[in-house]
This record gives C-alpha cells, structure tokens and sequence, in this order.
C-alpha cells in the first residue's frame, strides 16, 4: 500500500537543499509552524557537490539561534535521504511529526 | 572592511522589552560583506525577534530597512520620514551606524545589534582576520609587508618576544607570531639588514592615543 505523508505536513519544494537559506527556515516558525525539517539528498550523493552540507550547517545555525529564544531546537531538523527510497522520505515525516506532537505547541 | 559579528539575540531582545513598534536598518557597507548587517541578514533578525516576542505572548511589529550605508549623512537622511513611527530602532552596522542615527535623530532610541570586532580581511569563506590597527601612520612596507601593530599581541615593533614558539604566539597555538613571517619574509627577500636600521621610537598620536581623531580634506570640503 502506497505510504502518504502526514496531513499537517506543508512540503514547500526546492532544486537544492543548498539553495534554503536561513530566513526561509525561520519564517515557518514565524508564520505559526511548530517545526521544520528539511529532506535533502545523502552528503555522497548530491548533485552539486556540498548542497545538503551547507543545509546542515544552516540548520545548527537555525538550531542555535532557536535555543537562544528558548524554543527547543529539536524543532528543526535535517535528514538525508536517498532519492530512490521514497518511503523514508514518508517515514522521517511521521519521525518529526511524532517529535513534534511530543513537545507540543510552541506557544 | 569593518568586521563584526551579530549580537547576542537575547541582549537585543532585552534592549527593546518595552518596544511594540521597531525599525531594524541594515547597511550595504562592509557588514554586508561580512554577513553580519545586510539584507539578508536583517531579515532573519527582525524574523527572530518576531518569533520570541510571539512565543512571549508580547508580539511586536519589526520593520526592516536596508540604508546604502550608514556612514554617510546623505544616506543616514533616507529614514527621516519614517523613523518617527517607531519605539525604537536597531542598527545592525558597525559602531558609526547607531551612532550617526543617534546624533541625526536625537529623539529616537537607538540600540547596536552587532558588536564591531576589527579591520581586516576574509582569510578563507566565513573566517575574518585582523590587519589593520588604525595607528594612523603605516609602517608596513618596513616590515615586508606586514603590520606587527595590528598583527603582534603586543605591538613589538623590533622583534619577537620570548612568546613566539615554533611560528605560534604563546596567547594561543591559533594566532601566528606575526615576528616569525616577517623575518622569514625578509630573509626570503634578502632585506634583514633593513630590520636592523635604527628607526626612532613610533609616534602614537596618530592612533587612539592621541585621542579622538577627526580627519579634514580641505580639497573636498564645501
């Protein structure tokens, strides 16, 4: 049976995980978003070369920056994925989505 | 450039607690270049404030401005019809920025978002070194090319210390004896009889010793 991601997951899609900068992590937060992940390509495998790594460090950035304001930073997260499994792209979904309905609203 | 790094974000929150309405105005000038005080960057610090003032129940309305430069009184003049609307503003340029709005714009409280560290230059993506102490009389060609004021954590001017160790100063195994590079640079180039020339003590009335500085071109004032 065909995997579908969780209802409450808003999938905004981009070319390259290296193209996310850190405002458009922020601004789901600001916009009511109780979290954010991002479900990039595996560090070996990206087509240019560094995209999901500098996602990362953008992501520990967002994650420091979080803390600062007392939010939890487990609030963010990134994943690498491999492009031809398509059911843990669902599977890391329903991950943050439980982590997410564990820690409760931000407010 | 002017270097600097970003405020902590919970010393700016505390500096606007009682604001509800704030301007944060970056500058296209040397924070830019170093991340800290472009368009970019004030974006995500008017987001952050934002979030934490809506995670306290206490929104706000952050409002976010972008001047050519903040060292210029020409430019400094593009806020003026708008600053009034505002409790307060964050300046995120290096330390002339909030104080050039503070003097146009007396009635307006002004806070610092970054803390200005040096002058000096990228060495590598992300990381910024110092080069440039601003002692107001250059002696670098006298020392193949390399400032011992800004460089040396002591200034020494006539050669290393007893701290220098395998090329390293001894504050930190991460900061190069800059004594070590210009005497290798120096015997590189064949000029080590030019460090042993007699050269009188250096004035410091031109750097911060002497007291604030002021500088007039006379060919360029009107």
């Amino acid at each position: 049976m065909k995997k579908v991601l969780p209802e409450n997951v808003k999938v905004i899609q981009v070319p390259c995980t290296g193209r996310i900068e850190i405002l458009h992590l922020l601004k789901p937060f600001e916009e009511g978003a109780d979290g954010v992940y991002v479900a990039g390509c595996q560090g070996d495998s990206c087509q240019y070369m560094e995209g999901i790594s500098k996602a990362s460090k953008r992501v520990a950035h967002v994650k420091k920056v979080l803390q600062e304001i007392d939010i939890d930073p487990e609030r963010i997260e990134v994943f690498e994925l491999s492009a031809s499994r398509g059911g843990r792209f669902v599977d890391v979904a329903y991950e943050m989505t439980e982590r997410l309905e564990a820690l409760g609203p931000i407010l | 450039m002017i270097v600097a790094e970003p405020k902590p974000v919970k010393e700016i929150l505390e500096m606007v607690q009682d604001s509800k309405k704030v301007l944060t105005i970056g500058c296209k000038g040397c924070v830019t270049v170093c991340n800290v005080g472009g368009a970019k960057e004030v974006g995500v610090l008017a987001s952050t404030i934002r979030i934490a003032r809506k995670k306290l129940g206490i929104p706000i309305e952050v409002d976010e401005f972008l001047l050519e430069r903040q060292c210029d009184p020409e430019y400094i003049d593009e806020v003026k019809e708008i600053i009034g609307q505002y409790d307060s503003v964050i300046s995120i340029a290096c330390g002339v920025g909030p104080q050039f709005l503070s003097e146009r714009y007396p009635e307006t409280r002004i806070f610092p978002g970054v803390n200005t560290q040096f002058m000096g230059g990228a060495v590598e993506h992300g990381v910024w070194s110092e080069r440039c102490a601003g002692c107001g009389q250059c002696v670098i060609h006298l020392f193949g090319g390399v400032c011992p004021i800004a460089r040396c954590s002591k200034s020494l001017l006539n050669g290393p210390c007893g701290g220098s160790d395998h090329g390293k100063c001894e504050i930190s195994k991460d900061v190069d004896c800059v004594w070590d590079i210009i005497v290798r640079k120096m015997m590189e180039q064949d000029r080590m009889d030019e460090l042993l020339e007699f050269k009188p003590p250096k004035s410091w009335t031109t750097a911060r010793d002497g007291g604030p500085r002021k500088m007039i071109r006379e060919e360029l004032v009107k």
